[in-house]
């Protein structure tokens, strides 16, 4: 094991390296990140044995991925904000095309107004899309997160393209120390891809087809339980990976301190991990409070969800994302899971849209909301809103 | 929050290397053996010659905070004439150290009434090794050097193992004796 510091930009574009994807396909331009510049990197010393295809937008870039991915090989891209949204048909079949694509996505702010800073409304738009979507709290959790992303994406049971989340400049641009196992090491965890199937010139077969109504619910079904294997398996890897490597970021959901807590605030990104440093100190003050990272968006771990919840006074959602009109995205995905099921009480906060900074006083000043009392279940609360600039 | 993490800011203009040096740093604190480090730009849009800041922190274990710093333990003034313009004393408290690259001496400056001060001459330093960028003095390595004075968490072979990983060959050898140059020259106010 090889301990390296680098940004999760740079990571990221060395956990692919270590992949040893066939091919790249990528846009570029702006709101391109350093993830496929540095791949290209790769690629142009001979570090990575792929064709790397420069295309002309966002949307290409994933038309190009689905369609070497359907060649049976190993694929990549990267995005982020906007070069997400530009792609958004061709995420579509992806999914439905079933195939393994694993693609880094840096979680940046949609404009106008014009803001390059971090929030999850990009990721959260492509929430119903059939792709899994992993989000991480750190630099190791990416490397470890892409690798185990391609082993869960290409397995036979699940078949489905994975979505990896990290927040921009919070991760993105943040360097930090990360352990890096050999490629003889990588090599056997993730073995090269064995397609269930793939497109042969010298086998022509018709893919893509119309299917009409009397198969396509049944298509729709298969992907969901294909969503389903999904959730069984990935926490299987994590601790194939605990196994072997010795690190660990938790299963679908991180626990952090729920033992005796009364209180847990569930968040996901780079939220939960400055949650710990509020956790920490709450439970120093003699506040029984915990956190639950959610790492797994897609397939929801809706089981966990109710594991977390039993016996608690109450649980806080914290989402750096909003449905306009309606609330934060993982707040109502938690009530869902509650519903029928459980009488805790569940809060509901909004922060760090557009970047804004959430620090680890600002968690402890949420949370103790509910410890005090003086949370509200009814509405989302957004913190740290400026009420004065707000037009009403 | 108990501060057993160090967190350390850098002030410097677009293009003077504020965000390497905040990298060097933390390169060199991992080889000191600290397993929590980090570094990270002032998540901003940066324009060459605007003032720019960078942030480092330190500690034995896995740094979990994410968020901007805002009480420094030590702050690093690549360029003095930023503070004609900007604040650098703040969040600073009593017992912050401000490292400033300048001729002038720790007493010239007011706030070294409240603040540890330190002041050493990177500019000079890199000239005196032909530190340039077309033609602009580089002292993100130089300054690298004042560090150790303040922190026990980093060493100076920590410093010099830093930029000779990052600089190889000539250009490393004249980084790591420019900062050992600055490491030698530091003065601090008592």
């Amino acid at each position: 094991m090889e301990t390296i510091i680098n940004t999760a930009n740079g990571i990221a574009a060395k956990a692919v390296q270590m992949a040893r994807p066939k091919v790249v396909a990528a846009y570029p331009i702006t709101p391109q990140t350093v993830v496929v510049e540095a791949i290209a990197k790769h690629v142009e010393t001979g570090e990575l044995d792929a064709e790397f295809i420069c295309v002309e937008s966002e949307h290409s870039a994933m038309a190009a991925t689905i369609a070497a991915s359907a060649t049976g090989v190993r694929t990549f891209t990267a995005t982020s904000s906007h070069g997400l949204l530009l792609m958004h048909e061709m995420v579509h079949w992806a999914a439905l095309a079933r195939l393994p694509v694993v693609m880094v996505n840096v979680n940046r702010t949609v404009g106008p107004g014009w803001n390059i800073w971090a929030d999850n409304n990009d990721s959260m738009s492509q929430r119903d899309t059939g792709w899994m979507q992993v989000h991480c709290a750190s630099n190791q959790e990416v490397f470890d997160s892409i690798i185990q992303a391609y082993k869960l994406a290409e397995d036979g049971r699940v078949q489905l393209p994975i979505m990896v989340n990290y927040d921009g400049f919070i991760l993105s641009h943040t360097s930090m120390p990360v352990d890096i196992p050999s490629q003889a090491e990588i090599d056997a965890f993730l073995p090269e891809r064995v397609p269930c199937w793939s497109i042969d010139p010298k086998n022509p077969v018709s893919h893509g087809n119309l299917v009409p109504p009397e198969y396509y619910m049944e298509h729709r079904a298969s992907m969901q339980n294909a969503h389903m294997a999904a959730k069984e398996l990935f926490p299987k890897l994590a601790n194939e990976w605990k196994e072997k490597f010795g690190i660990y970021h938790g299963g679908l959901i991180e626990d952090y301190k729920l033992d005796g807590a009364e209180y847990v605030i569930v968040t996901l990104g780079t939220l939960g991990a400055e949650a710990k440093v509020s956790v920490d100190e709450l439970r120093k003050a003699g506040h029984k409070v915990g956190l639950a990272r959610i790492r797994m968006f897609r397939p929801f771990p809706a089981e966990e969800i109710l594991r977390i919840a039993k016996g608690r006074k109450s649980l806080v959602v914290i989402d750096r994302n909003i449905s306009p009109g309606y609330e934060g995205v993982t707040f109502t995905e938690t009530k869902s899971v509650l519903y029928g099921n459980s009488n805790v009480p569940v809060y509901g906060y909004i922060a760090g849209l557009g970047g804004r900074d959430v620090t680890y006083k600002h968690i402890i000043d949420i949370a103790m909301e509910a410890v005090n009392g003086k949370a509200s279940p009814d509405v989302t609360k957004w913190w740290g809103l400026k009420e004065n600039e707000v037009i009403s | 929050m108990s501060k057993e993490t160090l967190e350390i800011r850098f002030h410097g203009r677009g293009g003077q290397g504020a965000v390497t040096a905040a990298n060097l740093l933390a390169a060199a604190a991992l080889k000191a053996g600290n397993r929590g480090v980090q570094a990270f730009p002032h998540f901003g849009a940066e324009r060459r010659g605007a003032p720019v800041k960078a942030f480092a922190r330190i500690s034995d274990s896995e740094v979990n905070l994410r968020s901007q710093i805002y009480d420094p333990n030590i702050i690093v003034v690549l360029d003095a004439g930023l503070m004609d313009i900007i604040d650098i004393t703040e969040g600073a408290k009593k017992e912050t150290v401000i490292i400033i690259n300048t001729p002038a001496k720790p007493q010239d400056f007011e706030f070294s009434k409240t603040y540890r001060v330190a002041t050493v001459d990177a500019t000079g330093i890199a000239i005196k090794y032909n530190l340039l960028l077309s033609g602009i003095p580089i002292i993100n390595t130089p300054i690298l050097g004042a560090l150790p004075h303040f922190t026990e968490r980093v060493g100076m072979e920590h410093i010099i193992g830093a930029i000779k990983e990052r600089f190889r060959g000539e250009a490393g050898e004249a980084n790591a004796n420019a900062a050992n140059d600055t490491y030698k020259a530091t003065e601090v106010n008592s």
